[in-house]
C-alpha cells in the first residue's frame, strides 16, 4: 500500500494497533482540510502491529491528549521532506476537558462552565481520577 | 493559605497536632475564649445539617469569633442559579474562613479554588467529610489513648458511608489496625477502598454479614445509618434500612471497654437503652467534634 510521503507535517508513529481512530477524533484531525492518512495494522518489528497517522500540515499536537490515549506513541515533525524533530510522549499529570466526568453527583456535571479536570493518580496503572469527585476516568 | 477538603490534606503529624490542641482546649477552655475575637466564620450549608453546622458555629463562638451564613440552598443565591465559584468569591469579601456543606461532590474544592480565605469541607455529598474523621480520631484518642493495635468494627452502610471510608483511610496510616467490616451484601465496602487502601497498606480485615460474630474481639464498634439521601431508589432503601440494630443482647459478648461510636444522626440502629451504658460514646463524640473544629479553625486562621 502506498501513501505519499509528506513534505511538511507530522507523523504519529508507534500507535498501539486499534487506537488510531480514537486519536483521530480526539485530536480533532477529522476537522482538518489537509490530507490525513490513517494507516492501521502496519507490521512492526517492535510492536507486532501498529497504527500510523500522517498529517500533511505542520500541526501543533495536543500531547496531553495523545499521552492519555497512547503514551507509547511518538511524533515525528517533517520539514521539507525530512524528519527535523522526534517527540516522545509522556503520561500527562493533568487532563483538562479531554475526558468528562460521568458521576451525576459531581459538581462538574451540574455546573457546566467548570472545566473537567482529571489528574494522574496511579502512573503504573495509568489511572486518572476526577479532580472534584475522584471518580475514575472511563477508558 | 490552607484549606481542608480531604482528610489526606493533613499529615499524621498535623492530625496529632490538632488533637493535642483540642485536648488543651478541653483542659483549658478559658485560654482560648478570645482567640478569634474580630474573626468571622461563614457557614455555607447547601444541605440540611444539625450537628456539623451547629458544631462549627459553637466552635467559633467559643473562640470569641462571630458567625454568618445560611443553612439551606434555598436561602442563598444558589436558588437563583449562582455558581459555587461566585458564592466563594463573594463570601471571601465578608468572612475570614468558610465551612461549606454541599450535596455535590467536589463543591468545597471548587470553593477553595476560587476563595481568598480558607475553606473547610463540611461534607460534600457521599464523598468527603474530613471534620467528622477528625472528630472520630479525637474520640478514639480520648477513649483509647492510642491509634495503633486496635480492632475496629464498622457496621451498616459501608458502601455509601463517607465517614467510614475516611476513617479507614486515616487509621490505615497506623500499625496493628484490624478492621471488621459488617454489612449486608448490597452495602459492602467498595472494592476500590479495599484495593487502594486496605490491601495497599497491608491492613488486616474481615468481611462479615453478622454483627455478633466478631463482637468479642472489638475495641471499637462504629455504627452507621443507612442514609435515605444516598439512594436513587426508595425500595432499596426500605429493604436495607433495618439491616443492623445494636441492642443490649448483642453486646452481651462485647469487651467491657468497648467504645461504641456513631457519626449521628441515629435513626434506630442503636437501641436507646444503650445510651446509658458506659461503652456508648456517640454523644461524647458530638462534644469532641466541637473541640476538634475549634482546633482546626485556629490552625487554618493561623491564630497562635
Amino acid at each position: 500500500m502506498n501513501i505519499d510521503s509528506i513534505k511538511n507535517g507530522i507523523v504519529i508513529d508507534h500507535i498501539t494497533a486499534g487506537k488510531s481512530m480514537k486519536i483521530y477524533h480526539l485530536l480533532g484531525l477529522d476537522k482538518l482540510e489537509c490530507s490525513v492518512a490513517l494507516i492501521r495494522n502496519v507490521t512492526s518489528r517492535k510492536m507486532g502491529k501498529k497504527d500510523i497517522i500522517k498529517v500533511d500540515y505542520d500541526l501543533e499536537i495536543d500531547t496531553d491528549v495523545l499521552g492519555f490515549i497512547d503514551p507509547d506513541a511518538t511524533i515525528n515533525v517533517i520539514k521539507d521532506g525530512i524528519i527535523v524533530e522526534k517527540k516522545s510522549i509522556e503520561l500527562p499529570e493533568k487532563l483538562t476537558n479531554v475526558v468528562f466526568c460521568k458521576n451525576p453527583r459531581c459538581i462538574c456535571t451540574t455546573e457546566q462552565e467548570l472545566p473537567n479536570i482529571f489528574t494522574l493518580t496511579d502512573r503504573e496503572k495509568r489511572v486518572y481520577r476526577c479532580l472534584y469527585c475522584e471518580t475514575k476516568a472511563a477508558e | 493559605m490552607r484549606n481542608l477538603i480531604n482528610i489526606l490534606d493533613l499529615t499524621t503529624e498535623e492530625i496529632e497536632e490538632l488533637i493535642a490542641v483540642a485536648n488543651d482546649i478541653i483542659a483549658n477552655p478559658a485560654k482560648y475564649s478570645e482567640k478569634c475575637r474580630g474573626k468571622k466564620l461563614a457557614t455555607l450549608f447547601f444541605e440540611p445539617s444539625t450537628r456539623t453546622r451547629l458544631s462549627f458555629e459553637s466552635a467559633m463562638y467559643e473562640l470569641g469569633g462571630n458567625v454568618i451564613g445560611f443553612s439551606a440552598a434555598q436561602n442563598s443565591s444558589a436558588a437563583k442559579g449562582e455558581s459555587v465559584a461566585d458564592t466563594a468569591k463573594t463570601i471571601s469579601c465578608y468572612a475570614d474562613i468558610i465551612a461549606m456543606r454541599h450535596p455535590k461532590e467536589g463543591a468545597p474544592l471548587v470553593a477553595a479554588m476560587n476563595s481568598t480565605i480558607p475553606v473547610i469541607n463540611a461534607g460534600d455529598g457521599g464523598h468527603n467529610h474530613p471534620t467528622q474523621t477528625l472528630t472520630d480520631l479525637l474520640t478514639i484518642n480520648r477513649e483509647k489513648g492510642r491509634f495503633n493495635n486496635l480492632t475496629v468494627g464498622l457496621c451498616g452502610d459501608l458502601k455509601f458511608g463517607r465517614t467510614v471510608h475516611s476513617l479507614i483511610t486515616a487509621l490505615s496510616r497506623y500499625s496493628g489496625i484490624k478492621f471488621v467490616l459488617i454489612s449486608p451484601e448490597e452495602l459492602k465496602l467498595p472494592s476500590y477502598v479495599k484495593k487502594d487502601i486496605l490491601q495497599k497498606n497491608n491492613i488486616e480485615y474481615v468481611q462479615t454479614t453478622s454483627l455478633e460474630e466478631y463482637m468479642p474481639e472489638l475495641d471499637i464498634l462504629y455504627m452507621t445509618r443507612v442514609q435515605r439521601e444516598r439512594f436513587f431508589n426508595e425500595e432499596d432503601y426500605l429493604r436495607l434500612k433495618d439491616s443492623y440494630i445494636l441492642t443490649m443482647d448483642k453486646l452481651a459478648t462485647a469487651k467491657s471497654d468497648l467504645t461504641i461510636m456513631h457519626p449521628l444522626p441515629r435513626v434506630n440502629e442503636i437501641s436507646v437503652d444503650i445510651d446509658n451504658d458506659p461503652r456508648a460514646c456517640y454523644f461524647k463524640q458530638v462534644l469532641y467534634g466541637k473541640f476538634i473544629r475549634m482546633a482546626l479553625i485556629l490552625k487554618l486562621l493561623e491564630v497562635e
